[in-house]
Protein backbone atom coordinates (compact mmCIF):
# COMPACT_ATOMS: atom_id res chain seq x y z
CA UNK A 1 0.00 0.00 0.00
CA UNK A 2 2.46 2.71 1.03
CA UNK A 3 4.80 1.56 -2.53
CA UNK A 4 1.32 2.13 -4.11
CA UNK A 5 1.28 5.68 -2.37
CA UNK A 6 4.63 6.79 -3.22
CA UNK A 7 3.96 5.32 -6.80
CA UNK A 8 1.04 7.65 -7.32
CA UNK A 9 2.58 10.43 -5.92
CA UNK A 10 5.94 10.85 -7.72
CA UNK A 11 4.46 9.67 -11.18
CA UNK A 12 0.80 11.60 -11.07
CA UNK A 13 2.13 13.24 -13.70
CA UNK A 14 3.34 10.12 -15.67
CA UNK A 15 -0.70 8.49 -15.63
CA UNK A 16 -1.66 7.80 -18.28
CA UNK A 17 0.88 7.71 -20.45
CA UNK A 18 2.30 5.21 -18.65
CA UNK A 19 -0.16 2.71 -16.39
CA UNK A 20 0.95 1.82 -12.91
CA UNK A 21 1.54 -1.87 -14.62
CA UNK A 22 4.37 -0.10 -16.91
CA UNK A 23 5.53 2.76 -14.03
CA UNK A 24 6.64 -0.20 -12.02
CA UNK A 25 8.17 -2.10 -14.92
CA UNK A 26 10.53 1.14 -15.53
CA UNK A 27 11.34 0.91 -11.75
CA UNK A 28 12.41 -2.89 -12.09
CA UNK A 29 14.60 -1.84 -15.46
CA UNK A 30 18.08 -1.65 -15.57
CA UNK A 31 19.89 1.00 -18.25
CA UNK A 32 23.61 1.74 -18.20
CA UNK A 33 24.43 5.14 -19.71
CA UNK A 34 27.90 5.45 -21.30
CA UNK A 35 29.12 8.18 -21.77
CA UNK A 36 27.86 11.39 -19.15
CA UNK A 37 28.69 14.44 -21.66
CA UNK A 38 26.10 16.43 -23.74
CA UNK A 39 24.15 13.59 -24.46
CA UNK A 40 24.35 11.69 -21.38
CA UNK A 41 23.53 14.39 -18.98
CA UNK A 42 20.49 14.69 -20.28
CA UNK A 43 19.36 11.00 -21.00
CA UNK A 44 20.17 10.47 -16.88
CA UNK A 45 17.98 13.53 -16.36
CA UNK A 46 15.43 11.98 -18.66
CA UNK A 47 15.32 8.41 -17.15
CA UNK A 48 16.19 9.22 -13.51
CA UNK A 49 12.73 11.46 -13.93
CA UNK A 50 10.60 9.18 -15.77
CA UNK A 51 11.15 5.96 -12.84
CA UNK A 52 14.01 3.63 -14.07
CA UNK A 53 14.87 2.18 -11.14
CA UNK A 54 18.35 1.17 -11.69
CA UNK A 55 21.48 3.23 -13.73
CA UNK A 56 24.38 1.95 -14.43
CA UNK A 57 26.70 5.34 -15.37
CA UNK A 58 29.75 5.00 -16.77
CA UNK A 59 32.16 7.92 -17.65
CA UNK A 60 35.89 8.35 -16.67
CA UNK A 61 36.10 12.00 -17.87
CA UNK A 62 36.16 15.27 -15.49
CA UNK A 63 34.24 18.30 -16.17
CA UNK A 64 35.86 21.37 -17.91
CA UNK A 65 35.46 24.56 -18.34
CA UNK A 66 34.34 23.83 -22.35
CA UNK A 67 31.31 21.67 -21.24
CA UNK A 68 29.78 24.55 -19.75
CA UNK A 69 28.16 25.37 -23.03
CA UNK A 70 26.24 22.61 -23.41
CA UNK A 71 26.54 19.61 -20.70
CA UNK A 72 23.59 20.11 -18.00
CA UNK A 73 25.41 18.02 -15.23
CA UNK A 74 28.19 20.79 -15.59
CA UNK A 75 28.26 23.75 -13.46
CA UNK A 76 31.33 25.85 -12.39
CA UNK A 77 31.97 24.47 -8.74
CA UNK A 78 32.38 21.11 -10.75
CA UNK A 79 34.90 22.01 -12.69
CA UNK A 80 37.73 19.12 -12.34
CA UNK A 81 34.82 16.80 -10.65
CA UNK A 82 34.02 13.04 -12.31
CA UNK A 83 31.13 13.26 -14.57
CA UNK A 84 29.93 9.65 -13.03
CA UNK A 85 30.46 11.23 -9.63
CA UNK A 86 27.74 14.71 -11.08
CA UNK A 87 25.52 11.74 -12.75
CA UNK A 88 25.29 10.11 -9.82
CA UNK A 89 24.40 13.28 -7.21
CA UNK A 90 21.63 14.58 -9.62
CA UNK A 91 19.58 11.26 -9.80
CA UNK A 92 19.95 10.75 -6.04
CA UNK A 93 18.52 14.21 -5.87
CA UNK A 94 15.86 13.46 -7.94
CA UNK A 95 14.66 10.29 -7.00
CA UNK A 96 17.08 8.56 -3.89
CA UNK A 97 15.71 5.52 -3.99
CA UNK A 98 17.14 5.12 -8.01
CA UNK A 99 19.54 2.34 -7.35
CA UNK A 100 22.65 3.98 -8.63
CA UNK A 101 26.01 2.63 -9.68
CA UNK A 102 28.91 5.15 -10.75
CA UNK A 103 31.69 3.84 -12.49
CA UNK A 104 34.62 6.64 -13.25
CA UNK A 105 36.61 4.25 -15.71
CA UNK A 106 36.93 4.68 -19.32
CA UNK A 107 34.88 2.16 -20.93
CA UNK A 108 36.86 -0.37 -22.68
CA UNK A 109 37.21 -3.72 -24.42
CA UNK A 110 38.58 -5.32 -20.62
CA UNK A 111 35.78 -3.90 -18.28
CA UNK A 112 32.86 -2.65 -20.14
CA UNK A 113 30.64 -5.82 -21.07
CA UNK A 114 31.36 -6.97 -16.74
CA UNK A 115 29.66 -3.36 -16.55
CA UNK A 116 26.72 -3.62 -18.59
CA UNK A 117 25.85 -7.10 -18.51
CA UNK A 118 23.55 -7.25 -15.85
CA UNK A 119 21.47 -4.04 -17.96
CA UNK A 120 18.80 -4.58 -20.12
CA UNK A 121 19.82 -1.83 -22.48
CA UNK A 122 22.99 0.61 -22.94
CA UNK A 123 22.47 3.56 -24.24
CA UNK A 124 25.74 5.07 -26.29
CA UNK A 125 26.38 9.32 -25.38
CA UNK A 126 30.23 8.25 -26.46
CA UNK A 127 32.00 11.03 -28.04
CA UNK A 128 34.22 8.79 -30.43
CA UNK A 129 33.69 6.48 -33.32
CA UNK A 130 36.18 4.06 -31.91
CA UNK A 131 34.46 3.72 -28.48
CA UNK A 132 30.95 3.27 -29.89
CA UNK A 133 32.59 -0.36 -31.97
CA UNK A 134 33.84 -0.76 -28.44
CA UNK A 135 30.49 -0.65 -26.72
CA UNK A 136 28.87 -2.57 -29.25
CA UNK A 137 31.31 -5.39 -28.83
CA UNK A 138 30.02 -5.46 -25.47
CA UNK A 139 26.71 -5.32 -26.02
CA UNK A 140 26.10 -8.26 -28.37
CA UNK A 141 28.27 -10.37 -25.74
CA UNK A 142 25.82 -9.09 -22.65
CA UNK A 143 22.81 -9.73 -25.49
CA UNK A 144 21.27 -6.42 -24.86
CA UNK A 145 20.08 -3.60 -27.36
CA UNK A 146 21.95 -0.51 -27.71
CA UNK A 147 20.02 3.59 -27.89
CA UNK A 148 22.88 5.10 -29.94
CA UNK A 149 22.91 9.10 -30.35
CA UNK A 150 25.74 11.13 -31.66
CA UNK A 151 25.72 14.82 -32.56
CA UNK A 152 27.58 17.71 -34.55
CA UNK A 153 26.64 21.55 -34.49
CA UNK A 154 22.92 21.23 -34.51
CA UNK A 155 22.54 18.13 -36.27
CA UNK A 156 22.35 14.76 -34.71
CA UNK A 157 21.53 10.63 -35.54
CA UNK A 158 19.50 8.60 -32.91
CA UNK A 159 19.47 4.51 -33.80
CA UNK A 160 18.98 1.40 -32.19
CA UNK A 161 20.73 -1.73 -32.97
CA UNK A 162 19.94 -5.37 -30.99
CA UNK A 163 22.69 -7.95 -30.54
CA UNK A 164 22.23 -9.89 -34.03
CA UNK A 165 22.17 -6.31 -36.12
CA UNK A 166 25.36 -5.60 -38.35
CA UNK A 167 25.33 -2.64 -35.88
CA UNK A 168 27.80 0.41 -36.27
CA UNK A 169 29.68 -0.34 -39.59
CA UNK A 170 26.10 0.10 -41.07
CA UNK A 171 26.24 3.76 -40.67
CA UNK A 172 30.40 4.43 -39.79
CA UNK A 173 31.37 1.81 -42.46
CA UNK A 174 34.38 -0.49 -41.54
CA UNK A 175 36.06 -0.20 -38.82
CA UNK A 176 39.04 0.13 -40.18
CA UNK A 177 38.26 2.82 -42.15
CA UNK A 178 37.18 4.80 -39.81
CA UNK A 179 38.48 7.82 -38.32
CA UNK A 180 37.87 8.67 -34.58
CA UNK A 181 35.73 11.31 -35.20
CA UNK A 182 33.37 12.92 -36.99
CA UNK A 183 32.72 16.40 -38.41
CA UNK A 184 32.00 17.35 -34.67
CA UNK A 185 35.41 18.60 -34.38
CA UNK A 186 34.66 20.85 -36.97
CA UNK A 187 31.07 22.13 -36.12
CA UNK A 188 31.70 21.71 -32.35
CA UNK A 189 28.40 20.33 -30.01
CA UNK A 190 25.37 23.07 -29.27
CA UNK A 191 23.39 22.86 -25.74
CA UNK A 192 20.02 22.39 -27.55
CA UNK A 193 21.03 19.89 -30.10
CA UNK A 194 22.58 18.18 -27.18
CA UNK A 195 19.33 18.05 -25.37
CA UNK A 196 17.03 17.43 -28.51
CA UNK A 197 19.33 13.92 -29.72
CA UNK A 198 18.93 13.18 -25.81
CA UNK A 199 15.13 13.42 -25.39
CA UNK A 200 14.63 10.90 -28.46
CA UNK A 201 17.61 8.75 -26.86
CA UNK A 202 15.70 8.65 -24.15
CA UNK A 203 12.46 7.71 -25.25
CA UNK A 204 13.54 5.11 -27.22
CA UNK A 205 14.63 3.35 -24.24
CA UNK A 206 11.21 3.87 -22.01
CA UNK A 207 9.72 2.32 -25.68
CA UNK A 208 12.29 -0.37 -25.54
CA UNK A 209 11.88 -1.24 -21.78
CA UNK A 210 7.28 -1.01 -22.05
CA UNK A 211 7.89 -2.78 -25.72
CA UNK A 212 5.72 0.02 -26.97
CA UNK A 213 5.65 2.09 -29.50
CA UNK A 214 7.72 2.40 -33.50
CA UNK A 215 11.49 1.89 -32.62
CA UNK A 216 14.50 3.49 -34.38
CA UNK A 217 14.91 -0.19 -35.81
CA UNK A 218 16.38 -0.37 -39.22
CA UNK A 219 15.88 3.07 -39.44
CA UNK A 220 18.15 6.15 -38.33
CA UNK A 221 16.36 9.39 -37.05
CA UNK A 222 17.97 12.44 -38.66
CA UNK A 223 18.04 16.09 -37.17
CA UNK A 224 19.18 19.02 -38.18
CA UNK A 225 18.08 22.26 -36.44
CA UNK A 226 19.05 24.95 -38.98
CA UNK A 227 16.67 23.86 -41.45
CA UNK A 228 14.07 22.19 -39.07
CA UNK A 229 14.67 18.45 -40.48
CA UNK A 230 13.55 15.76 -38.68
CA UNK A 231 13.79 12.47 -40.59
CA UNK A 232 13.80 8.68 -40.47
CA UNK A 233 15.61 7.05 -42.99
CA UNK A 234 15.29 3.52 -44.15
CA UNK A 235 18.25 1.28 -43.77
CA UNK A 236 18.74 -1.41 -46.18
CA UNK A 237 16.91 -4.60 -45.49
CA UNK A 238 19.15 -6.99 -46.55
CA UNK A 239 22.17 -5.45 -43.87
CA UNK A 240 19.75 -6.95 -40.97
CA UNK A 241 19.54 -10.51 -40.57
CA UNK A 242 15.49 -10.74 -39.19
CA UNK B 1 18.53 15.59 -68.26
CA UNK B 2 16.91 14.39 -65.19
CA UNK B 3 16.27 16.74 -62.14
CA UNK B 4 16.86 15.71 -58.69
CA UNK B 5 16.37 17.30 -55.24
CA UNK B 6 19.78 17.49 -53.04
CA UNK B 7 20.04 17.98 -49.38
CA UNK B 8 23.02 18.02 -47.64
CA UNK B 9 23.69 18.45 -43.80
CA UNK B 10 26.37 19.93 -41.66
CA UNK B 11 29.35 21.04 -42.82
CA UNK B 12 28.01 19.26 -46.61
CA UNK B 13 25.79 21.90 -47.22
CA UNK B 14 28.92 24.02 -48.54
CA UNK B 15 29.08 22.01 -51.71
CA UNK B 16 25.24 22.80 -52.23
CA UNK B 17 24.46 24.17 -55.67
CA UNK B 18 21.51 26.95 -56.16
CA UNK B 19 19.10 24.75 -58.20
CA UNK B 20 19.12 22.49 -55.15
CA UNK B 21 15.66 21.77 -55.54
CA UNK B 22 15.66 20.90 -59.53
CA UNK B 23 19.19 20.74 -60.27
CA UNK B 24 19.94 19.16 -63.11
CA UNK B 25 22.65 15.93 -64.17
CA UNK B 26 22.48 13.60 -66.88
CA UNK B 27 20.49 10.34 -67.35
CA UNK B 28 22.80 7.59 -65.68
CA UNK B 29 24.59 9.56 -63.16
CA UNK B 30 25.35 7.77 -60.19
CA UNK B 31 26.20 9.25 -56.79
CA UNK B 32 29.44 9.03 -56.96
CA UNK B 33 29.80 11.01 -60.17
CA UNK B 34 27.73 13.63 -59.04
CA UNK B 35 29.55 14.28 -55.55
CA UNK B 36 32.82 14.61 -58.22
CA UNK B 37 31.25 16.82 -59.98
CA UNK B 38 30.38 19.23 -56.91
CA UNK B 39 33.88 18.57 -55.81
CA UNK B 40 32.78 16.73 -52.33
CA UNK B 41 35.49 14.84 -51.03
CA UNK B 42 34.90 11.42 -51.32
CA UNK B 43 35.47 10.14 -47.70
CA UNK B 44 33.52 13.32 -46.41
CA UNK B 45 30.08 11.53 -46.70
CA UNK B 46 29.44 8.77 -44.64
CA UNK B 47 25.69 8.15 -45.37
CA UNK B 48 24.26 8.49 -48.48
CA UNK B 49 19.78 8.40 -48.72
CA UNK B 50 17.72 8.17 -51.92
CA UNK B 51 14.08 9.15 -50.85
CA UNK B 52 14.55 8.37 -47.32
CA UNK B 53 16.22 4.97 -47.92
CA UNK B 54 20.08 4.41 -47.10
CA UNK B 55 21.69 3.83 -50.64
CA UNK B 56 25.66 3.28 -52.19
CA UNK B 57 27.20 5.57 -54.06
CA UNK B 58 26.57 3.36 -57.30
CA UNK B 59 23.37 4.43 -56.92
CA UNK B 60 21.95 5.64 -60.48
CA UNK B 61 19.83 8.86 -59.95
CA UNK B 62 16.68 8.62 -61.02
CA UNK B 63 14.34 11.71 -62.29
CA UNK B 64 12.74 13.43 -58.95
CA UNK B 65 14.93 11.93 -56.84
CA UNK B 66 15.77 12.91 -53.16
CA UNK B 67 19.13 12.83 -52.79
CA UNK B 68 20.21 13.16 -48.93
CA UNK B 69 24.18 13.57 -48.13
CA UNK B 70 25.43 13.15 -44.19
CA UNK B 71 28.97 13.43 -42.50
CA UNK B 72 29.75 11.22 -40.04
CA UNK B 73 28.97 12.58 -37.13
CA UNK B 74 30.49 11.16 -33.73
CA UNK B 75 29.97 13.28 -31.05
CA UNK B 76 28.40 13.05 -27.43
Amino acid sequence: MAEKCKIQERYIRNFNTFNEKEQKLLMKSHVSIIGLGGLGGGVCEMLARTGVGNLTLIDGDSFEKSNLNRQILSTENLIGKPKARAAADRVHAINSSIEVNQIIKYADDSNLYDLIKKSDLAVDCLDTIDSRFVLERAAKKADIPIVSGAIAGVAGQVIVFFPEDPGYELIYGKKSRNRSHGVETETGNISYCAMIVASIQASECIKILLGRGDILWKKMMIIDLWTNTFEVMKLRIENFIS
Amino acid sequence: MIKINLNFFVNLTRFLPSERNAFPVPGGTTVDMLMKDLKIPDNSVKLIFVNGKKQEKTYCLKHNDRLGLFPPVGGG
